[in-house]
Protein backbone atom coordinates (compact mmCIF):
# COMPACT_ATOMS: atom_id res chain seq x y z
CA UNK A 1 0.00 0.00 0.00
CA UNK A 2 2.49 2.39 0.76
CA UNK A 3 4.54 1.73 -2.23
CA UNK A 4 6.82 4.58 -2.95
CA UNK A 5 7.09 6.26 -6.38
CA UNK A 6 9.38 9.02 -5.34
CA UNK A 7 11.54 9.89 -2.09
CA UNK A 8 13.11 12.79 -1.92
CA UNK A 9 16.06 12.83 0.82
CA UNK A 10 16.97 15.60 2.05
CA UNK A 11 16.83 17.69 -1.16
CA UNK A 12 17.77 21.06 -1.72
CA UNK A 13 17.71 22.60 -5.06
CA UNK A 14 18.58 26.26 -6.67
CA UNK A 15 19.92 28.88 -8.94
CA UNK A 16 23.17 30.32 -8.72
CA UNK A 17 23.39 28.40 -5.22
CA UNK A 18 20.41 30.31 -3.78
CA UNK A 19 18.45 27.23 -2.28
CA UNK A 20 14.96 27.63 -3.88
CA UNK A 21 13.61 24.06 -2.53
CA UNK A 22 15.59 23.33 0.84
CA UNK A 23 16.21 20.61 2.96
CA UNK A 24 13.63 18.03 1.38
CA UNK A 25 12.67 15.08 2.75
CA UNK A 26 9.88 12.68 2.25
CA UNK A 27 7.76 10.06 0.21
CA UNK A 28 5.33 10.60 -2.44
CA UNK A 29 3.26 7.36 -1.82
CA UNK A 30 2.27 5.06 -5.27
CA UNK A 31 -0.86 6.05 -7.00
CA UNK A 32 -1.35 9.43 -4.79
CA UNK A 33 -2.63 12.85 -5.55
CA UNK A 34 -0.82 15.98 -4.17
CA UNK A 35 -1.49 19.32 -4.68
CA UNK A 36 1.68 21.32 -4.79
CA UNK A 37 1.09 24.78 -3.29
CA UNK A 38 2.86 28.02 -2.10
CA UNK A 39 3.14 31.52 -2.88
CA UNK A 40 5.20 32.48 -5.80
CA UNK A 41 8.82 32.10 -5.79
CA UNK A 42 8.18 29.20 -2.97
CA UNK A 43 9.85 26.80 -5.06
CA UNK A 44 6.77 24.56 -6.39
CA UNK A 45 7.99 24.90 -10.10
CA UNK A 46 11.79 24.36 -9.00
CA UNK A 47 10.44 21.34 -7.28
CA UNK A 48 8.73 20.01 -10.81
CA UNK A 49 12.29 20.69 -12.48
CA UNK A 50 13.73 18.83 -9.76
CA UNK A 51 11.80 15.71 -10.20
CA UNK A 52 11.58 15.69 -13.80
CA UNK A 53 16.09 16.07 -14.08
CA UNK A 54 15.58 19.35 -15.58
CA UNK A 55 17.84 20.60 -12.50
CA UNK A 56 20.20 18.95 -10.51
CA UNK A 57 20.35 18.58 -7.03
CA UNK A 58 22.40 21.30 -4.59
CA UNK A 59 22.52 18.58 -2.25
CA UNK A 60 20.63 15.53 -1.17
CA UNK A 61 18.51 13.33 -4.10
CA UNK A 62 15.32 12.65 -5.19
CA UNK A 63 14.81 9.37 -6.56
CA UNK A 64 12.35 8.35 -9.11
CA UNK A 65 10.96 4.31 -8.36
CA UNK A 66 12.78 2.58 -10.84
CA UNK A 67 10.80 1.38 -14.07
CA UNK A 68 8.69 4.77 -13.21
CA UNK A 69 7.76 6.40 -16.91
CA UNK A 70 6.71 10.14 -16.11
CA UNK A 71 5.37 12.63 -18.20
CA UNK A 72 5.49 16.73 -17.49
CA UNK A 73 3.81 19.78 -18.07
CA UNK A 74 5.48 22.61 -17.69
CA UNK A 75 4.25 25.86 -16.72
CA UNK A 76 5.61 27.91 -18.77
CA UNK A 77 5.52 26.00 -21.99
CA UNK A 78 8.19 26.43 -24.59
CA UNK A 79 5.70 25.40 -27.20
CA UNK A 80 6.24 27.15 -30.83
CA UNK A 81 3.07 27.80 -31.16
CA UNK A 82 3.55 29.19 -34.58
CA UNK A 83 4.82 26.08 -35.35
CA UNK A 84 3.60 24.61 -38.82
CA UNK A 85 1.95 21.14 -36.83
CA UNK A 86 -1.57 20.08 -36.37
CA UNK A 87 -3.43 19.16 -33.31
CA UNK A 88 -2.49 15.36 -34.21
CA UNK A 89 1.01 16.21 -34.44
CA UNK A 90 1.56 18.04 -31.18
CA UNK A 91 -0.21 15.57 -29.55
CA UNK A 92 1.51 12.47 -30.89
CA UNK A 93 4.45 14.00 -29.73
CA UNK A 94 3.40 11.95 -26.62
CA UNK A 95 4.69 8.67 -28.53
CA UNK A 96 8.03 9.75 -28.03
CA UNK A 97 8.50 7.54 -24.73
CA UNK A 98 7.28 4.91 -26.67
CA UNK A 99 8.46 4.91 -29.93
CA UNK A 100 11.85 6.97 -29.75
CA UNK A 101 13.52 8.22 -32.45
CA UNK A 102 12.98 5.68 -35.56
CA UNK A 103 9.86 3.51 -34.18
CA UNK A 104 7.11 3.70 -36.64
CA UNK A 105 3.45 4.92 -35.09
CA UNK A 106 1.18 2.02 -35.51
CA UNK A 107 -2.63 2.18 -36.56
CA UNK A 108 -2.79 1.54 -32.29
CA UNK A 109 -0.62 4.60 -31.57
CA UNK A 110 -3.02 6.53 -33.88
CA UNK A 111 -6.00 5.09 -32.15
CA UNK A 112 -4.19 6.12 -29.04
CA UNK A 113 -4.16 9.60 -30.05
CA UNK A 114 -7.12 9.93 -31.66
CA UNK A 115 -8.78 8.53 -28.07
CA UNK A 116 -6.92 10.64 -26.02
CA UNK A 117 -7.75 13.90 -27.97
CA UNK A 118 -11.75 12.26 -27.48
CA UNK A 119 -10.88 12.27 -24.12
CA UNK A 120 -10.07 15.75 -23.77
CA UNK A 121 -12.94 16.56 -25.53
CA UNK A 122 -11.51 17.92 -28.67
CA UNK A 123 -12.57 15.19 -31.20
CA UNK A 124 -12.88 16.90 -34.91
CA UNK A 125 -9.89 19.22 -34.27
CA UNK A 126 -7.26 16.56 -35.16
CA UNK A 127 -6.24 18.60 -38.64
CA UNK A 128 -6.56 21.90 -37.32
CA UNK A 129 -3.28 24.01 -37.33
CA UNK A 130 -1.91 24.47 -33.63
CA UNK A 131 -1.96 28.53 -33.94
CA UNK A 132 -5.93 28.03 -34.18
CA UNK A 133 -6.43 26.92 -30.88
CA UNK A 134 -7.61 29.04 -28.08
CA UNK A 135 -5.88 28.92 -24.83
CA UNK A 136 -8.26 26.43 -23.01
CA UNK A 137 -8.30 24.09 -26.22
CA UNK A 138 -4.32 24.18 -26.08
CA UNK A 139 -4.25 22.92 -22.54
CA UNK A 140 -6.73 20.48 -23.36
CA UNK A 141 -4.33 19.68 -26.29
CA UNK A 142 -1.57 18.92 -23.48
CA UNK A 143 -3.18 17.32 -21.38
CA UNK A 144 -4.14 14.55 -24.44
CA UNK A 145 -0.49 14.17 -25.09
CA UNK A 146 0.12 13.68 -21.25
CA UNK A 147 -2.83 10.99 -21.77
CA UNK A 148 -0.53 9.43 -24.92
CA UNK A 149 2.44 9.40 -22.60
CA UNK A 150 0.72 7.24 -20.44
CA UNK A 151 2.63 7.44 -17.76
CA UNK A 152 2.92 6.43 -14.10
CA UNK A 153 4.03 9.77 -12.50
CA UNK A 154 2.27 13.04 -13.79
CA UNK A 155 3.57 16.12 -12.82
CA UNK A 156 1.58 18.76 -14.23
CA UNK A 157 3.03 22.41 -13.10
CA UNK A 158 -0.33 24.93 -12.96
CA UNK A 159 -2.46 23.70 -15.41
CA UNK A 160 -5.22 25.41 -14.51
CA UNK A 161 -4.13 29.16 -15.46
CA UNK A 162 -6.17 30.78 -17.68
CA UNK A 163 -8.78 28.42 -18.53
CA UNK A 164 -12.29 28.68 -17.98
CA UNK A 165 -14.70 26.61 -15.26
CA UNK A 166 -16.05 24.15 -17.91
CA UNK A 167 -12.47 23.33 -18.90
CA UNK A 168 -10.80 23.35 -15.34
CA UNK A 169 -13.98 20.83 -14.61
CA UNK A 170 -12.83 18.83 -17.49
CA UNK A 171 -9.39 18.78 -16.41
CA UNK A 172 -10.38 18.09 -12.83
CA UNK A 173 -11.82 14.67 -13.79
CA UNK A 174 -9.36 13.56 -16.24
CA UNK A 175 -6.80 14.16 -13.22
CA UNK A 176 -8.76 12.45 -10.48
CA UNK A 177 -9.56 9.41 -13.33
CA UNK A 178 -5.65 8.96 -13.29
CA UNK A 179 -5.82 8.44 -9.91
CA UNK A 180 -8.32 6.15 -10.19
CA UNK A 181 -6.31 4.56 -12.71
CA UNK A 182 -3.73 3.83 -9.84
CA UNK A 183 -1.31 6.69 -11.43
CA UNK A 184 0.44 9.49 -9.15
CA UNK A 185 0.09 12.70 -9.94
CA UNK A 186 1.50 15.70 -8.49
CA UNK A 187 -0.24 19.17 -9.33
CA UNK A 188 1.01 22.66 -8.44
CA UNK A 189 -2.28 25.06 -8.02
CA UNK A 190 -2.94 28.46 -6.61
CA UNK A 191 -6.52 27.83 -5.80
CA UNK A 192 -6.57 26.62 -2.67
CA UNK A 193 -10.22 26.29 -2.61
CA UNK A 194 -9.77 23.72 -5.62
CA UNK A 195 -6.91 21.74 -3.24
CA UNK A 196 -9.22 21.76 -0.29
CA UNK A 197 -12.49 20.28 -2.59
CA UNK A 198 -10.77 18.30 -5.12
CA UNK A 199 -7.38 17.34 -3.11
CA UNK A 200 -6.68 14.30 -0.71
CA UNK A 201 -3.65 15.54 -0.11
CA UNK A 202 -1.26 18.47 0.17
CA UNK A 203 2.26 19.41 0.16
CA UNK A 204 2.74 23.57 1.12
CA UNK A 205 5.85 25.10 -0.11
CA UNK A 206 7.82 28.17 1.00
CA UNK A 207 11.00 27.56 -0.43
CA UNK A 208 10.86 24.46 2.34
CA UNK A 209 8.31 22.45 3.19
CA UNK A 210 5.92 24.01 5.63
CA UNK A 211 3.53 21.05 5.94
CA UNK A 212 3.08 17.96 3.85
CA UNK A 213 -0.37 15.52 4.73
CA UNK A 214 -3.78 15.42 4.44
CA UNK A 215 -5.30 18.78 2.12
CA UNK A 216 -7.41 20.06 4.79
CA UNK A 217 -4.84 19.95 7.49
CA UNK A 218 -2.44 21.09 5.30
CA UNK A 219 -3.77 24.25 4.09
CA UNK A 220 -4.95 25.15 7.61
CA UNK A 221 -4.72 28.65 8.99
CA UNK A 222 -1.86 28.73 10.97
CA UNK A 223 -0.01 26.56 8.00
CA UNK A 224 -0.54 29.66 5.77
CA UNK A 225 0.53 32.16 8.22
CA UNK A 226 3.89 30.10 8.67
CA UNK A 227 4.25 29.61 5.22
CA UNK A 228 3.71 33.72 4.47
CA UNK A 229 6.10 34.42 6.84
CA UNK A 230 8.95 32.68 4.88
CA UNK A 231 7.53 35.21 2.09
CA UNK A 232 9.80 35.52 -1.08
CA UNK A 233 13.16 37.12 0.16
CA UNK A 234 15.94 36.10 -1.45
CA UNK A 235 18.83 37.91 0.89
CA UNK A 236 22.10 38.26 -0.90
CA UNK A 237 23.61 38.15 1.99
CA UNK A 238 22.60 35.38 3.97
CA UNK A 239 24.72 32.97 5.75
CA UNK A 240 26.17 29.84 4.23
CA UNK A 241 24.02 27.29 5.28
CA UNK A 242 26.31 25.09 7.48
CA UNK A 243 27.83 27.75 10.11
CA UNK A 244 28.52 26.99 13.20
CA UNK A 245 26.80 30.46 13.85
CA UNK A 246 23.12 28.60 13.19
CA UNK A 247 20.92 26.55 15.66
CA UNK A 248 20.90 24.04 12.87
CA UNK A 249 18.58 20.72 12.87
CA UNK A 250 21.96 18.38 13.49
CA UNK A 251 20.15 15.92 10.97
CA UNK A 252 19.76 17.85 8.10
CA UNK A 253 23.66 19.31 8.21
CA UNK A 254 25.39 17.28 5.46
CA UNK A 255 27.15 19.70 3.39
CA UNK A 256 30.54 19.30 1.59
CA UNK A 257 32.46 22.29 0.27
CA UNK A 258 30.92 22.79 -3.47
CA UNK A 259 27.35 22.06 -2.48
CA UNK A 260 27.37 25.60 0.02
CA UNK A 261 24.51 27.27 -0.24
CA UNK A 262 22.63 30.58 1.47
CA UNK A 263 20.17 30.17 3.84
CA UNK A 264 17.61 32.78 3.56
CA UNK A 265 16.09 32.82 6.74
CA UNK A 266 17.53 30.92 9.71
CA UNK A 267 17.82 27.08 8.92
CA UNK A 268 14.60 25.63 11.24
CA UNK A 269 13.93 22.50 9.33
CA UNK A 270 10.60 21.42 9.48
CA UNK A 271 9.85 17.49 10.39
CA UNK A 272 7.60 15.75 8.13
CA UNK B 1 -3.19 26.40 -95.18
CA UNK B 2 -3.98 28.14 -92.07
CA UNK B 3 -3.48 24.68 -90.04
CA UNK B 4 0.35 24.20 -91.63
CA UNK B 5 0.30 27.64 -90.48
CA UNK B 6 -0.14 27.24 -87.02
CA UNK B 7 1.38 24.18 -86.86
CA UNK B 8 4.40 26.27 -88.36
CA UNK B 9 4.61 28.53 -85.55
CA UNK B 10 3.83 25.94 -82.89
CA UNK B 11 7.25 24.40 -84.30
CA UNK B 12 8.68 27.60 -83.71
CA UNK B 13 7.79 28.32 -80.58
CA UNK B 14 8.48 24.89 -79.07
CA UNK B 15 11.77 25.69 -81.23
CA UNK B 16 12.55 28.69 -79.87
CA UNK B 17 11.57 27.42 -75.93
CA UNK B 18 13.86 24.68 -76.90
CA UNK B 19 16.75 26.79 -77.53
CA UNK B 20 16.29 28.74 -74.92
CA UNK B 21 15.98 26.47 -72.45
CA UNK B 22 17.19 23.19 -73.10
CA UNK B 23 20.43 23.70 -75.63
CA UNK B 24 22.55 26.00 -73.60
CA UNK B 25 22.29 22.93 -70.88
CA UNK B 26 22.88 19.87 -73.79
CA UNK B 27 25.73 22.38 -75.54
CA UNK B 28 27.71 23.12 -72.89
CA UNK B 29 29.47 20.67 -70.17
CA UNK B 30 29.88 23.72 -67.92
CA UNK B 31 26.39 24.05 -67.86
CA UNK B 32 25.49 21.17 -67.06
CA UNK B 33 27.92 20.73 -63.82
CA UNK B 34 26.53 23.69 -63.14
CA UNK B 35 23.04 22.35 -63.28
CA UNK B 36 23.88 19.24 -61.81
CA UNK B 37 25.57 21.17 -59.14
CA UNK B 38 22.73 23.35 -57.93
CA UNK B 39 20.46 20.63 -58.14
CA UNK B 40 22.53 18.68 -55.64
CA UNK B 41 22.67 21.42 -53.73
CA UNK B 42 18.68 22.16 -53.42
CA UNK B 43 17.99 18.79 -52.69
CA UNK B 44 20.02 18.79 -49.31
CA UNK B 45 20.52 22.70 -48.40
CA UNK B 46 16.76 23.98 -48.99
CA UNK B 47 15.31 21.21 -46.33
CA UNK B 48 17.92 22.52 -43.70
CA UNK B 49 16.87 26.04 -44.52
CA UNK B 50 13.44 24.71 -43.14
CA UNK B 51 14.26 23.85 -40.54
CA UNK B 52 16.81 26.92 -39.74
CA UNK B 53 13.95 28.87 -40.56
CA UNK B 54 11.57 26.98 -38.16
CA UNK B 55 13.95 27.04 -35.63
CA UNK B 56 14.10 30.99 -36.15
CA UNK B 57 17.49 31.09 -37.10
CA UNK B 58 17.63 32.19 -40.12
CA UNK B 59 20.14 34.70 -39.95
CA UNK B 60 22.31 32.53 -38.07
CA UNK B 61 22.74 30.32 -41.33
CA UNK B 62 23.50 33.91 -42.70
CA UNK B 63 26.42 34.45 -39.65
CA UNK B 64 27.58 30.93 -40.52
CA UNK B 65 28.20 31.69 -43.84
CA UNK B 66 30.67 34.49 -42.94
CA UNK B 67 32.16 32.32 -40.27
CA UNK B 68 33.45 30.03 -42.48
CA UNK B 69 35.22 32.57 -44.72
CA UNK B 70 38.68 32.70 -42.65
CA UNK B 71 39.09 28.65 -42.62
CA UNK B 72 38.42 29.13 -46.66
CA UNK B 73 40.82 32.26 -46.49
CA UNK B 74 43.26 30.04 -44.84
CA UNK B 75 43.29 27.21 -47.49
CA UNK B 76 43.31 29.31 -50.20
CA UNK B 77 46.50 31.41 -48.91
CA UNK B 78 48.26 28.42 -48.15
CA UNK B 79 47.45 25.98 -51.21
CA UNK B 80 45.67 28.52 -53.82
CA UNK B 81 42.12 27.97 -55.15
CA UNK B 82 42.48 24.76 -54.31
CA UNK B 83 38.45 22.98 -53.48
CA UNK B 84 39.89 20.42 -51.18
CA UNK B 85 42.28 22.74 -48.64
CA UNK B 86 39.24 25.07 -48.42
CA UNK B 87 36.65 23.07 -47.94
CA UNK B 88 38.78 21.10 -44.94
CA UNK B 89 38.91 25.26 -43.93
CA UNK B 90 36.08 26.28 -44.44
CA UNK B 91 34.38 23.24 -42.55
CA UNK B 92 36.64 23.82 -39.65
CA UNK B 93 36.54 27.55 -38.99
CA UNK B 94 32.43 26.82 -39.31
CA UNK B 95 32.40 24.20 -36.45
CA UNK B 96 34.04 26.06 -33.92
CA UNK B 97 32.58 28.74 -34.65
CA UNK B 98 29.11 26.24 -34.55
CA UNK B 99 30.42 24.60 -31.17
CA UNK B 100 32.06 28.14 -29.57
CA UNK B 101 28.56 30.05 -30.14
CA UNK B 102 26.37 27.10 -29.47
CA UNK B 103 27.95 25.98 -26.20
CA UNK B 104 28.35 29.84 -24.86
CA UNK B 105 24.32 30.10 -25.52
CA UNK B 106 23.95 26.43 -23.64
CA UNK B 107 25.80 26.73 -20.67
CA UNK B 108 26.03 30.53 -20.23
CA UNK B 109 23.21 33.00 -19.51
CA UNK B 110 23.83 34.39 -22.97
CA UNK B 111 21.52 33.46 -25.86
CA UNK B 112 22.77 32.33 -28.81
CA UNK B 113 21.69 35.21 -31.63
CA UNK B 114 24.41 37.71 -29.65
CA UNK B 115 27.00 34.58 -28.82
CA UNK B 116 26.68 33.90 -32.65
CA UNK B 117 27.13 37.69 -33.56
CA UNK B 118 29.84 37.94 -31.61
CA UNK B 119 31.76 34.85 -33.25
CA UNK B 120 31.39 35.59 -36.52
CA UNK B 121 31.87 38.92 -36.42
CA UNK B 122 35.55 37.89 -35.32
CA UNK B 123 36.06 34.94 -37.67
CA UNK B 124 35.06 37.03 -40.21
CA UNK B 125 37.06 40.10 -39.40
CA UNK B 126 39.95 37.21 -39.33
CA UNK B 127 38.84 36.20 -42.91
CA UNK B 128 38.68 39.55 -45.00
CA UNK B 129 42.43 40.10 -42.66
CA UNK B 130 43.76 36.82 -44.27
CA UNK B 131 42.73 37.06 -47.67
CA UNK B 132 44.01 41.08 -47.87
CA UNK B 133 47.14 40.01 -46.50
CA UNK B 134 47.38 37.97 -50.27
CA UNK B 135 46.52 41.02 -52.09
CA UNK B 136 44.02 41.69 -54.93
CA UNK B 137 40.06 41.79 -54.72
CA UNK B 138 39.67 39.60 -57.51
CA UNK B 139 40.89 36.28 -54.91
CA UNK B 140 38.49 38.26 -52.30
CA UNK B 141 35.29 38.08 -54.53
CA UNK B 142 36.20 34.76 -55.89
CA UNK B 143 35.84 33.70 -52.03
CA UNK B 144 32.67 35.53 -51.58
CA UNK B 145 31.07 35.11 -54.20
CA UNK B 146 32.37 31.60 -55.91
CA UNK B 147 31.82 30.86 -59.55
CA UNK B 148 28.97 27.64 -60.22
CA UNK B 149 30.38 28.16 -64.06
CA UNK B 150 33.36 26.69 -62.70
CA UNK B 151 32.45 23.76 -60.91
CA UNK B 152 35.27 21.29 -61.69
CA UNK B 153 34.97 17.09 -60.48
CA UNK B 154 35.87 17.23 -56.95
CA UNK B 155 33.36 20.04 -56.20
CA UNK B 156 30.91 17.89 -58.08
CA UNK B 157 32.04 15.05 -56.00
CA UNK B 158 32.10 17.28 -53.02
CA UNK B 159 28.56 18.11 -53.14
CA UNK B 160 26.96 14.77 -54.09
CA UNK B 161 28.67 13.44 -50.75
CA UNK B 162 26.93 16.45 -48.55
CA UNK B 163 23.46 16.21 -50.12
CA UNK B 164 23.41 12.38 -49.76
CA UNK B 165 24.84 12.69 -45.87
CA UNK B 166 22.46 15.67 -45.29
CA UNK B 167 19.52 13.70 -46.54
CA UNK B 168 20.22 10.55 -44.39
CA UNK B 169 20.75 12.68 -41.58
CA UNK B 170 17.33 14.55 -42.28
CA UNK B 171 15.49 11.22 -43.15
CA UNK B 172 17.13 9.86 -39.35
CA UNK B 173 16.87 12.45 -37.31
CA UNK B 174 14.13 14.25 -38.64
CA UNK B 175 11.77 13.45 -35.89
CA UNK B 176 13.68 14.55 -33.41
CA UNK B 177 14.23 17.86 -35.03
CA UNK B 178 10.73 18.39 -35.26
CA UNK B 179 10.02 17.63 -31.75
CA UNK B 180 13.03 19.46 -30.34
CA UNK B 181 11.57 22.65 -32.64
CA UNK B 182 8.08 22.38 -31.62
CA UNK B 183 8.78 21.98 -27.62
CA UNK B 184 12.08 21.96 -26.74
CA UNK B 185 11.47 21.74 -23.35
CA UNK B 186 9.07 18.71 -23.49
CA UNK B 187 11.33 17.32 -25.61
CA UNK B 188 13.83 17.73 -23.02
CA UNK B 189 11.69 16.11 -20.46
CA UNK B 190 11.42 12.82 -23.04
CA UNK B 191 14.77 12.75 -24.26
CA UNK B 192 18.45 13.31 -24.15
CA UNK B 193 18.96 13.75 -27.97
CA UNK B 194 18.29 17.43 -27.98
CA UNK B 195 21.33 18.71 -27.45
CA UNK B 196 22.96 16.23 -29.73
CA UNK B 197 20.26 16.83 -32.00
CA UNK B 198 20.90 21.19 -31.86
CA UNK B 199 24.63 20.05 -33.06
CA UNK B 200 24.07 17.95 -35.37
CA UNK B 201 21.80 20.27 -36.85
CA UNK B 202 24.42 23.06 -36.64
CA UNK B 203 26.72 20.47 -38.56
CA UNK B 204 24.55 19.68 -41.47
CA UNK B 205 24.37 24.11 -41.69
CA UNK B 206 28.17 23.94 -41.84
CA UNK B 207 28.59 20.92 -44.34
CA UNK B 208 25.76 22.43 -46.51
CA UNK B 209 27.39 25.83 -46.65
CA UNK B 210 30.67 24.96 -47.47
CA UNK B 211 29.41 22.66 -50.27
CA UNK B 212 27.51 25.51 -51.70
CA UNK B 213 30.24 28.68 -51.33
CA UNK B 214 32.16 26.34 -53.82
CA UNK B 215 28.90 26.87 -56.14
CA UNK B 216 28.00 30.17 -55.16
CA UNK B 217 30.62 31.61 -52.68
CA UNK B 218 30.34 32.65 -48.64
CA UNK B 219 27.70 35.19 -49.32
CA UNK B 220 25.01 33.55 -51.57
CA UNK B 221 25.44 29.82 -50.32
CA UNK B 222 22.98 30.80 -47.52
CA UNK B 223 20.49 32.46 -49.98
CA UNK B 224 20.12 28.79 -51.21
CA UNK B 225 19.21 27.65 -47.74
CA UNK B 226 17.28 30.54 -46.86
CA UNK B 227 15.27 31.94 -49.85
CA UNK B 228 13.29 28.49 -51.11
CA UNK B 229 12.41 27.97 -46.85
CA UNK B 230 11.47 31.29 -46.78
CA UNK B 231 8.95 31.34 -50.28
CA UNK B 232 7.47 27.95 -49.14
CA UNK B 233 6.77 28.83 -45.61
CA UNK B 234 3.34 30.74 -46.67
CA UNK B 235 1.76 28.42 -48.75
CA UNK B 236 1.85 24.96 -46.43
CA UNK B 237 0.75 24.24 -42.40
CA UNK B 238 3.31 20.72 -43.03
CA UNK B 239 6.80 20.39 -42.44
CA UNK B 240 7.76 17.73 -44.77
CA UNK B 241 5.35 19.45 -47.51
CA UNK B 242 7.96 22.30 -46.53
CA UNK B 243 10.37 20.92 -47.61
CA UNK B 244 9.42 19.44 -51.23
CA UNK B 245 8.51 22.76 -51.56
CA UNK B 246 11.57 24.55 -50.77
CA UNK B 247 13.42 21.90 -52.79
CA UNK B 248 11.10 22.39 -55.96
CA UNK B 249 11.95 26.25 -55.80
CA UNK B 250 15.40 25.80 -54.89
CA UNK B 251 16.14 23.82 -58.58
CA UNK B 252 13.74 25.79 -60.40
CA UNK B 253 15.71 29.53 -59.44
CA UNK B 254 19.01 27.54 -60.26
CA UNK B 255 17.36 26.29 -63.24
CA UNK B 256 16.23 30.01 -64.24
CA UNK B 257 18.88 31.55 -62.73
CA UNK B 258 21.42 30.08 -64.78
CA UNK B 259 19.38 30.83 -67.75
CA UNK B 260 19.40 33.91 -67.44
CA UNK B 261 23.28 34.18 -66.49
CA UNK B 262 23.85 32.35 -69.78
CA UNK B 263 21.28 34.67 -72.37
CA UNK B 264 22.17 37.87 -70.37
CA UNK B 265 25.72 37.37 -69.47
CA UNK B 266 24.89 38.15 -65.83
CA UNK B 267 26.87 36.65 -62.86
CA UNK B 268 25.54 33.32 -62.60
CA UNK B 269 25.26 33.56 -58.53
CA UNK B 270 23.18 36.36 -57.97
CA UNK B 271 21.44 35.65 -60.71
CA UNK B 272 20.22 31.83 -58.90
CA UNK B 273 19.42 33.79 -55.90
CA UNK B 274 17.57 36.64 -57.41
CA UNK B 275 15.15 34.14 -59.26
CA UNK B 276 14.32 32.16 -56.01
CA UNK B 277 14.18 36.25 -54.50
CA UNK B 278 11.28 36.40 -56.93
CA UNK B 279 9.65 33.46 -55.81
CA UNK B 280 9.96 34.87 -52.24
CA UNK B 281 8.42 38.04 -53.42
CA UNK B 282 5.43 36.40 -55.21
CA UNK B 283 4.95 34.23 -52.15
CA UNK B 284 4.73 37.04 -49.61
CA UNK B 285 2.36 38.54 -52.51
CA UNK B 286 -0.12 36.12 -53.55
CA UNK B 287 0.05 32.84 -51.19
CA UNK B 288 -2.45 31.85 -49.36
CA UNK B 289 -1.36 32.86 -46.33
CA UNK B 290 0.62 36.45 -48.02
CA UNK B 291 -0.78 39.77 -47.74
CA UNK B 292 -3.18 40.32 -50.52
CA UNK B 293 -5.28 37.03 -49.69
CA UNK B 294 -5.28 37.34 -45.80
CA UNK B 295 -6.10 41.11 -46.60
CA UNK B 296 -8.60 40.12 -49.12
CA UNK B 297 -10.41 37.40 -45.84
CA UNK B 298 -10.06 40.18 -43.34
CA UNK B 299 -13.22 41.39 -44.87
CA UNK B 300 -15.19 38.57 -45.88
CA UNK B 301 -14.98 36.16 -42.59
CA UNK B 302 -16.75 33.09 -41.98
CA UNK B 303 -19.83 32.89 -40.22
CA UNK B 304 -18.42 30.26 -37.09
Amino acid sequence: MTEACLTFDNLTLGYNRHPAVHHMTGVVRKGSLVAVVGGNGSGKSTLMKGIVGLLRPTSGTCSIAPGTRFAYLPQLSELDRSFPARVLDLVSLGLWPKRGLLGRHSAEDRQAVTQALLSVGLEGVEKRSIDTLSGGQMQRALFARVLVQDADLILLDEPFNAVDSRTLTDLIALIKHWQDQRRTVMVVVHDLDLVREHFPEALLLARRPIAWGEARQTLSAENLLRARQFGEAWDENAPWCGQPAHDLHETMIDHDGIARHRHVARCNPYAL
Amino acid sequence: MTASRVTGTWRDVIHMLYETLILPFVEFGFMQRALFGAFMLSLSACPVGVFLMLRRMSLTGDAMAHAILPGAAAGFLLYGLEIIPMTIGGLIAGVVVALGAGAVARFTIQKEDASMAAFYLISLSLGVLMVSLRGSSVDLMHVLFGSVLALNNDALILIAMVSGITLCALGVFGRALVAECMDPLFFRSVSRLGSPVHFLFLGLVVTNLVAGFQALGTLLAVGLMILPAAGARFWTQSVATMCLLSVAIGVCSSAVGLLLSYHASLPSGPAVMLSAGSVYFFSVIASPRGLLLSHLRRSAHGSA
